[in-house]
């Protein structure tokens, strides 16, 4: 009944079987033991899950792993090694800690990899355009705004890295 | 405070940061046992039903399941306790599984336990159990009829207790009014929704006789007292860890069955058990919030004085008590009269059970509520009287010269500065000007409502007398022989970021720097009894322990010091690591120098004992009493009824501050719960009793979009309660804001004649009452309603 799937996760090569219904976050969390991915809701609402899947932010405890077959995955574990932390951390983990974006850290895994993509896409957005690419990442704590602040931070210092 | 403050009062950075920026922190899901089993709940789609029969034989014999009890087979677990202590409150004792009857959609049946959680998912569908359907009491009112069915069949009816406050001259205040004022609000019930649900391990390791429980918990020590009494096993055993917690804001300040449940299983099957909440789950059977009904009457003069306030609360408990279930109300009916002078005032509340799950403590449990009923009313107050709101709130707010303050109520406030905050937040949003604009926009068919709150709450809770299970917090410092600095909190935070506060006042003691000091807690092991986080009282209560700790390690350290260094430890001080006598800094010996004399103890002073650790038990002798004024500027459309926050200004007073990027944190937080409250959020059941809000897609909690710009202000009103002045901050955001964001709604159609909306103000409702207040019906005119 098992199903033979081959990741690259945070760099690495996994290969394990595992059941064909197994969902990405809990071959993330339960096999690999990559537990930095947090399970919010099991229902794609609140973003706590969020990893990158060959690049796009994708709420993991709505895909099978089995459709991750063959792909690369970074989870927050894996974001320190990006060519953008140069060797320290990456600067939207850098934002979150300066700006004070967290405070029970829950959501943070989910919404640092929503707001790597978001400035990826878009290197300069706006304060609405910030909020509006992290509506699929609910946070409880903070109110948003010094998320909102975090992501700004690092977009600023990705631009300065560029130059 | 004693010492210079190099680190209080600073915008540190949080300690705690870096491991959570990284997936390294571990929540209670996180942690790895070898051969841990998962368990699971069965649970009852009806709000109330009969069990007529269990049949376990089909999920017993499927694969990977080890385990499946029902209430028969865990008699000998004691009731979820419940430590509100209320005179003649009814008993609705509730089982860690439901005996005969169940009483709300999600109480639980019967318990699975397999070896993996696919396992688990295909055999929770293999229990059947047979029901027979009762008639569900769902709506507190219709529960309080004499022909409503009962949620207890053993109660004579579904009032779970009356209580009542009063004090001073209420009659008199109503003959001497001028009029008489009512008004009937409600406050919806809400879903605390903590990003992490509720999470549960245990392990017994039988040799030992150890049983281990790590849960998702803001109250680790009474958990630990609770479990132990539950399961009739040695507290002494009985080893709680709260690891890292995913938010809680009231929802873990519980005991809940799944714990027990466990520990039970743990305890049975000999391996580790494992149980992870999901979200329909968190929805139905965690605790939810608020859920009261009152009736405001107040006696009034002409010229806007308040004489006498008479509410009527009744307050949807659900269907059984958890910890402080009946609690939360009397909190409401205490800080009903809000900041101002109010001589007389009777309070009545009515705890009722309904067919729901229970009612507790939520991000500010039993005042929001209160504060948003009598700042809902001011303004109700203001317009019927025909006077400008914040003009009726100052003529009744006590002066800063009058406190401490006296309230009818019986409590004592602290201090305050009420006008201060008032002004302050009418200078931001430059008050005059903003409502010029409003007359103006009007005219031109914008509805632009301006609404306001200046709210008082009750925090740092609180003298153990006024606590049902006792209100002060513990600590032990203690200085380790390389010089780290170990703080052991009682207390037990969860992202409120005392790790890193904390560390600032140790640092600050030891002449050190915060890097130097780790802050312990949740561990009942490593850290001395506490009672736990919650109310605003972390800071406050939990940090007063410690600062007590550190002034006696001072004293010590000076002391050692001053032996050394042959001077009166009274001319010394210490800072950056040094000791040095302060007319000739040059006359100095370093810390770790003293230190090592504390533990080498070969050259101590006659009568100090050796080592460098101390223990505090701080009772505190008042609660504390933050308080502010928010200010929201609301825009509603006319065709549609839909509302756009344009500005939001809040000014709070929460005494002095050790971290003020923690407190922006708490309150930016706490006010984006109250937008969630006022505009998205209910908890909304059917007659059946299901829960029809019951997950994330139809239980609004607010996103990143629907936040404005909050500009946050402080002023600064030391409390004398406490050496550190400092009152408490993590409720205030929702007690402050709910009615700022209603009175602005209203006051946006109070051109309509619009003068009340219950919450939360969804564009259907606005809309509608646009409509009704805009029909041209004959002899309808403007309602006052």
């Amino acid at each position: 009944m098992g199903v033979e799937i081959g990741v690259q996760v945070n760099g690495k090569t996994c290969q394990n079987e595992i059941e064909p219904r197994m969902l990405l976050v809990h071959y993330l969390r339960d096999v690999l033991g990559l537990t930095g991915t947090h399970i919010g809701c099991e229902t794609t609402l609140c973003g706590a899950c969020t990893v990158l899947v060959d690049g796009r932010a994708v709420k993991s405890c709505t895909m099978l792993a089995v459709q991750a077959d063959g792909s690369e995955i970074t989870t927050i574990e894996g974001l320190a090694a990006a060519p953008e932390a140069a060797g320290g951390l990456h600067p939207v983990q850098e934002g979150f800690w300066e700006k004070h974006g967290l405070q029970c850290g829950y959501c943070t895994p989910g919404m640092i990899l929503t707001a790597v993509q978001l400035l990826h896409d878009n290197p300069n957005p706006t304060r609405a355009e910030i909020r509006r690419a992290l509506a699929g990442n609910l946070c409880r704590c903070t109110g948003y705004q010094h998320i909102v602040e975090a992501v700004e931070y690092a977009a600023k210092k990705l631009r300065a890295r560029k130059r | 405070m004693a010492t210079a403050t190099r680190y209080v009062g600073k915008p540190l950075k949080r300690k705690e940061d870096p491991r959570l920026i990284q997936g390294a922190a571990h929540y209670v899901d996180d942690i790895e046992l070898h051969g841990a089993l998962h368990l699971g709940i069965v649970r009852s789609p009806y709000a109330h039903a009969r069990i007529r029969s269990i049949d376990t034989a089909r999920a017993r014999n499927a694969p990977g399941v080890l385990a499946v009890l029902t209430a028969e087979d865990v008699r000998a677990i004691g009731p979820i306790p419940c430590a509100a202590q209320i005179p003649d409150l009814k008993p609705a004792p509730r089982l860690v599984l439901a005996t005969d009857t169940a009483r709300f959609v999600g109480e639980g049946v019967a318990a699975v336990v397999a070896a993996d959680r696919y396992r688990l998912r295909d055999a929770l569908d293999l229990v059947e159990v047979d029901y027979e359907a009762l008639p569900a009491v769902v709506d507190p009112e219709k529960a309080l009829r004499k022909d409503s069915p009962r949620v207890h069949a053993g109660l004579a009816d579904n009032v779970a207790y009356r209580w009542e406050l009063e004090g001073g001259d209420l009659k008199k205040a109503f003959r001497q009014a001028d009029r008489i004022v009512k008004l009937r609000i409600t406050n919806q019930r809400l879903i605390p929704m903590a990003m992490e649900p509720r999470a549960v391990l245990a392990r017994f390791e039988p040799g030992e006789d150890r049983l281990t429980l790590w849960s998702s918990s803001q109250i680790p020590h009474i958990l630990r007292t609770q479990i132990a009494a539950m399961l009739k096993f040695p507290e002494t055993g009985v080893y709680v860890i709260v690891p890292e917690v995913g938010g809680g804001f009231g929802s873990k300040l519980n005991v809940y069955p799944e714990e027990a449940l466990a520990c039970h299983l743990a305890m049975k099957l000999g391996k580790p058990v494992r149980w992870t909440e999901t979200r329909r789950e968190n929805f139905l059977c965690t605790i939810h919030g608020r859920d009261q009904i009152a009736e405001m009457e107040f006696a009034v003069k002409r010229d806007g004085a308040l004489l006498g306030l008479r509410a009527r609360i009744l307050a949807d408990l659900g269907a059984y008590y958890q910890l402080l279930t009946p609690l939360i109300p009397t909190l409401t009916g205490l800080m009903i009269g809000g900041c101002y002078r109010i001589p007389s005032l009777r309070v009545e509340i009515t705890g009722v059970l309904t067919n729901k799950m229970a009612t507790d403590a939520y991000r500010g449990a039993g005042r929001p509520e209160a504060t948003y009923f009598i700042e809902r009313s001011m303004d109700y107050l203001a317009a019927e009287l025909k006077k400008d709101p914040v003009e009726l709130r100052r003529k009744n707010m006590p002066l800063p010269k009058e406190f401490p303050y006296a309230t009818a109520t019986g409590l004592i406030y602290d201090t305050a500065n009420y006008q201060g905050a008032l002004d302050l937040a009418l200078k931001k949003v430059a008050y005059k000007k903003l409502r010029r604009d409003q007359a103006a926009l009007r005219k031109k068919g914008r509805w632009i409502g301006i609404g306001l709150s200046s709210y008082v709450e009750i925090c740092a809770l609180g003298p153990s007398s006024a606590m049902p299970a006792g209100g002060w917090e513990s600590a032990t410092v203690r200085i380790e022989p390389t010089g780290r600095v170990r703080v052991l909190t009682g207390s037990s935070p969860h992202g409120q970021g005392e790790e890193t506060s904390f560390a600032q006042i140790a640092a600050d003691f030891i002449g050190v720097s915060p890097d130097d000091v780790t802050v312990v807690h949740g561990d009942t092991s490593a850290v001395p009894y506490g009672i736990g986080t919650f109310g605003s009282r972390t800071l406050a209560v939990g940090g007063t322990a410690i600062y007590h700790c550190l002034e006696k390690l001072r004293d010590k350290l000076l002391k050692i010091a001053g032996h050394l260094l042959q001077d009166d430890p009274v001319k010394l001080e210490l800072r950056d690591k040094k000791i040095f006598l302060k007319r000739d800094p040059k006359k100095s010996i370093a810390l770790g120098e003293v230190i090592g004399a504390a533990y080498t103890a070969k050259t101590l002073p006659a009568g100090v004992a050796p080592g460098l650790e101390a223990t505090d038990f701080y009772e505190p002798s008042n609660f504390t009493f933050p308080f502010g004024t928010h200010v929201a500027v609301v825009e509603v459309d006319p065709e549609t009824g839909g509302t756009k926050l344009l500005k939001y200004v809040a000014v709070d007073d929460c005494g002095k501050v050790v971290n003020p990027l923690l407190v922006e944190g708490q309150v930016q937080g706490g006010i984006a719960q109250s937008i969630g409250q006022v505009f998205l959020e209910e908890a909304v059941f059917d007659e059946q009793g299901q829960l029809l809000t019951g997950e994330l897609m139809d239980y609004a909690v607010p996103r990143a979009a629907d936040i404005p710009w909050i500009e946050s202000f402080r002023t600064v009103t030391p409390t004398p309660v406490n050496p550190l002045g400092a009152k408490g901050v993590g409720e205030a955001g929702t007690i402050g804001a709910t009615p700022a964001l209603v009175n602005a709604v209203v006051d946006a159609l109070a051109h309509l004649g619009v003068r009340h909306l219950d919450m939360p103000l969804k564009n259907e409702r606005v809309w509608k009452a646009i409509r009704e207040a805009s029909a041209p019906a004959a002899g309808k005119g403007k309602r006052s309603k």
